[in-house]
């Protein structure tokens, strides 16, 4: 692994492998009696949140907390960043307070990136969400998630084919799981109307289609993307009825699933629009599990940056 | 690179001994240490009724399950065995790179009120059965807790000692000593090699 986890694509294939798979040791952890490790004692991580969340930061403060670290939150409500503090302000008072790893969601592509290289901090940098780029702890939860109804929850995710439906442009979900998911060889395809394709997607790991329902007979998994409404700021598609009409997953399209196929969201949904309120619901959806699944990953994650020798900036860890 | 996990022990190696090492004990030596340390630990215990197997990754959980099949021979009367990572637990973590976790499986009797048995191949500073003694004590409250090692090499850090020992080894700390057993390095055998410790 790397020092910081700042994009999917950090992570080559024994990186993701050995996260996963220490994710689904400290499963374990979650079913036990005393959910605790002490194995960050002592050491901090800091919450750094400048846009709403709220499983993402649950998620990292239980995961932190179950391996005893102190965690520090840090909204951008209710903080000097209202008053206009800059990040690179706010990560100099980071530093100085001993933070060993940030964990860090901004509304503005490439912070954490920043955050990581530009020399004010020397703990490790999480991206927990930037912009509409990356937010890799999801990606690895989802491929967690896949790998134990897929693939028994061992190995990697070779030829289970992946079908990614909505927002593309918007989602900083869609481009961390292309990303991974390739790494660990699954066929990605994503379905979105054009408007809202980014530009570069043909360059991306996957195939795209324009069409639903072809897609989704020979999906194992299927994942639905918010439509980000609060980025929107032009008439994507004409109208939410007709949106939901082509690209939303209702009873009748879920139909068309193999038996076996799941169905994902990375949340927060909204039910009637890219998903039905009975597919959410369905046993077929692993929506809530997917959650519960976020610390375990996002545990395997902090304890893989910090649980051992700190190292200098730039060099990797053997796996 | 399972074995690598027993930096404690210095046995962790998956090179293989070469002409200069001695082997001090072959595969009868071996499953004779076992059947004693099977039959110690019935005699101990009285039986076989609350025993708990828990054999430390990598080396311990083989031996563990060998030492289950002797008991069960012996007694008629299967013991519950499982694994116990102690990586989670250990005061060397901040030495070198985050490990790679290996599996825990707990038996459903659970440890709560039994009698366990930590089994390891090596004993030799004792920080590894500490990490497993903070480990076990999360996962309940056992009545009693034992330690059954293959190799007792000496060189103790901490106050601990083994119940049951296959073998007492002395060894210089600049030696190294390897476990080797055919479910994991294809043949059993435990060999002492003076090339410098990875410890």
């Amino acid at each position: 692994m790397k020092r910081h986890l700042l994009s999917a694509a950090d992570l080559d294939r024994d990186d993701a492998l050995l996260v996963l798979d220490t994710a689904t040791e400290l499963a374990t952890v979650s079913s036990r009696a005393v959910r605790k490790l002490p194995t960050l004692r002592g050491r901090t991580v800091v919450n750094l949140f400048f846009e709403d969340s709220t499983r993402t930061r649950i998620s990292f403060e239980a995961a932190a907390k179950r391996l005893s670290a102190d965690v520090i939150n840090f909204t951008a409500k209710g903080s000097s960043l209202s008053k206009g503090e800059s990040l690179k302000d706010t990560a100099l008072t980071l530093e100085a307070m001993g933070a060993d790893a940030v964990v860090v969601r901004h509304g503005a592509s490439g912070a954490p990136y920043r955050l990581a290289n530009a020399g004010w901090i020397s703990g490790s940098v999480v991206n927990a969400g930037d912009g509409t780029h990356e937010h890799p702890t999801q990606a690895l939860l989802d491929a967690y998630t896949m790998r134990r109804h897929l693939s028994e929850g061992r190995g990697d995710l070779a030829d289970r084919r992946v079908t990614i439906v909505g927002d593309v442009l918007h989602s900083r979900v869609a481009r961390s799981n292309v990303l991974l998911l390739a790494t660990l060889g699954a066929e990605v395809t994503l379905v979105a109307p054009p408007t809202l394709l980014p530009v570069g997607v043909e360059d991306w790991p996957c195939e795209i289609s324009y069409e639903l329902d072809p897609a989704l007979a020979k999906a194992d998994a299927v994942m639905m993307l918010r439509v980000q409404a609060e980025r929107m700021n032009a008439a994507f598609f004409p109208s939410a009825r007709e949106y939901s009409r082509r690209y939303g997953l209702d009873a009748h399209r879920m139909a068309l699933l193999p038996d076996h196929a799941i169905v994902m969201h990375p949340g927060p949904m909204n039910r009637g629009m890219e998903i039905a309120a009975d597919v959410a619901d369905s046993v077929r959806s692993v929506i809530v599990e997917q959650v519960s699944n976020g610390v375990n990953v996002r545990m395997a994650v902090l304890y893989l940056l910090l649980g051992g020798a700190q190292l200098p900036t730039g060099e990797e860890v053997a796996a | 690179m399972p074995a690598s996990q027993h930096a404690f022990a210095a046995t962790g190696n998956d090179e293989q001994s070469t002409p200069g090492d001695r082997t001090v004990l072959d595969a009868g030596e071996i499953g004779r240490a076992l059947t004693r340390l099977s039959h110690e630990i019935l005699e101990r215990n009285k039986g076989a009724g609350d025993v708990v197997l828990l054999g430390i990754p990598t080396r311990g959980v083989y031996l563990a399950r060998r030492l289950a099949e002797r008991i069960a021979t012996i007694e008629d009367e299967a013991v519950p065995v499982g694994s116990l990572d102690v990586t989670m637990y250990r005061d060397d973590l901040r030495t070198r790179p985050a490990r790679a976790l290996l599996p825990t499986e707990i038996p459903d009797t659970g440890v709560e009120g039994r009698t366990v048995v930590l089994v390891d191949d090596v004993l030799y500073s004792g920080r590894t059965i500490r990490a497993a003694l903070d480990a076990l004590s999360e996962l309940g409250r056992p009545r009693a807790v034992q330690l059954a090692v293959l190799v007792d090499r000496g060189h103790r850090e901490l106050p601990i000692r083994a119940d049951f020992v296959g073998k007492n080894l002395p060894t210089a700390t600049s030696e190294r000593v390897l476990v080797l057993l055919a479910e994991h390095d294809g043949r059993d055998g435990v060999v002492i090699s003076d090339r410098g410790g990875d410890a």
